[in-house]
């Protein structure tokens, strides 16, 4: 096998989920989320800040891999593309929590995975910024999300077509990411 | 909110459909310069002796230069928005406008009496190459940035950098056609100085847009 071309794990979930495997994309993002955790703990522990919120980055970062997963290149293997982007917003979230030093983020592959916690803060970053979004957005957002709706369920009761809830969720997430960094500036 | 509730957001929007990031940086790119090559015909044009000025060494060599620059830091800027990327090629994108330029410098400095290199360092057309460098470079920068957006470049400030040296690179492949002064040491000086502040724009610009 050439160097680039790649059957990594991630590699090969991240290709079908990009053919539109909805359940391996889930897998893949609950994977990779356990492996950011660990990275981010791991990172605010080094730079010693408390890290109460750290299910706040690692759902900042994986908003940014759903929404930069066209910057991936297909032959490449997954994990090093993952470690970047994680790396990018640990280090965000550092720098807004005041720490002065950074201390070396551990290397993304060696980081051993966390599983989530089962008490998130009461009031997440996502929650309040989700509460900023047009009214109709954050209805979509927390009906797929935290009631578990499909689409399609969620069209029906709002009298949308499937596809004006698709793109009113999409629009959501980007808007989502956008005020994400807003916060960090 | 819980992570997985997120998740299950995340997995229900599909990927939207729509061309590669590849291909509409290229489509970007290509416009950017259509635009600025029809703003070039229209403002300047190309020397009335151009067809004189292809047979010498001195004015084929300014495209050596300017392409040497255009086509290496493209690449780059599509390349530099994907994390990951490895920054050694960044070195490699200057090297090769740089040898270019050195080479030519050495030689003329070699080939002229002492007493002429001001003079032609000077040249006459300095403020207009600091005028319409900059001015072509607008379409092609604003071009790519657009288009940069999508991407998620480890440094948002080096990436528009990056961006920058692309456009000044077109820029200044179109305005050497109509540029009078074919001395080395004229493009060392000027085409340099220009492609500077495009490049200086373009790492602000960055700063400002591409973070992600």
């Amino acid at each position: 096998m050439g160097e680039g071309q790649s059957d990594e794990k991630w590699a090969v979930m991240m290709r079908a989920a990009l053919a539109g495997d909805e359940s391996v994309y889930r897998r893949l993002l609950e994977d990779i989320g356990r492996q950011v955790r660990a990275m981010a703990r791991g990172a605010f522990a080094r730079s010693r800040v408390g890290d109460a919120d750290v299910e706040d980055v690692v759902q900042e970062t994986l908003l940014a891999i759903h929404l930069k997963r066209d910057t991936w290149d297909g032959a490449m293997k997954l994990a090093p593309w993952v470690g970047a982007i994680a790396r990018h917003k640990i280090i965000d979230a550092l720098r807004r929590r005041g720490a002065r030093q950074f201390a070396p983020i551990e290397d993304f592959e060696a980081a051993i995975p966390a599983p989530e916690g089962d008490d998130p803060h009461d009031l997440t970053d996502a929650d309040r910024l989700i509460g900023q979004l047009p009214a109709r957005q954050q209805d979509i957002v927390r009906s797929i999300s935290l009631q578990g709706q499909s689409i399609s369920a969620t069209a029906q009761r709002l009298a949308m077509t499937e596809g004006a809830v698709r793109v009113a969720l999409h629009r959501a997430l980007k808007s989502l990411a956008d005020a994400w960094r807003r916060t960090a500036s | 909110m819980k992570t997985s509730d997120l998740i299950a957001a995340l997995a229900a929007d599909p990927k939207p459909r729509g061309m590669p990031l590849g291909s509409r940086f290229s489509l970007a790119l290509a416009l950017g310069v259509l635009v600025s090559a029809c703003a070039f015909a229209m403002m300047v044009g190309p020397r009335h002796d151009i067809a004189r000025a292809l047979g010498t060494m001195r004015f084929d060599w300014k495209f050596v230069d300017t392409i040497a620059l255009a086509i290496p830091t493209s690449l780059l800027a599509l390349r530099v928005l994907r994390p990951g990327a490895q920054l050694r090629w960044l070195a490699v994108a200057l090297i090769i406008p740089a040898l270019a330029l050195s080479s030519s410098v050495a030689m003329e400095l070699m080939m002229i009496p002492r007493d002429l290199w001001l003079t032609r360092l000077i040249g006459s057309n300095a403020i207009h190459c600091l005028t319409v460098i900059p001015l072509l470079s607008i379409a092609p920068l604003a071009a790519l940035l657009v288009v940069m957006r999508a991407g998620a470049p480890a440094s948002p400030h080096v990436a528009g950098a990056v961006a920058g040296l692309a456009a000044a690179g077109m820029a200044a492949t179109l305005y050497a056609s109509n540029c009078t002064d074919d001395s080395p040491l004229f493009v060392a000086t000027w085409y340099v100085l220009a492609t500077a502040v495009v490049v200086a724009a373009g790492a602000l610009l960055g700063g400002r847009f591409l973070r992600w």
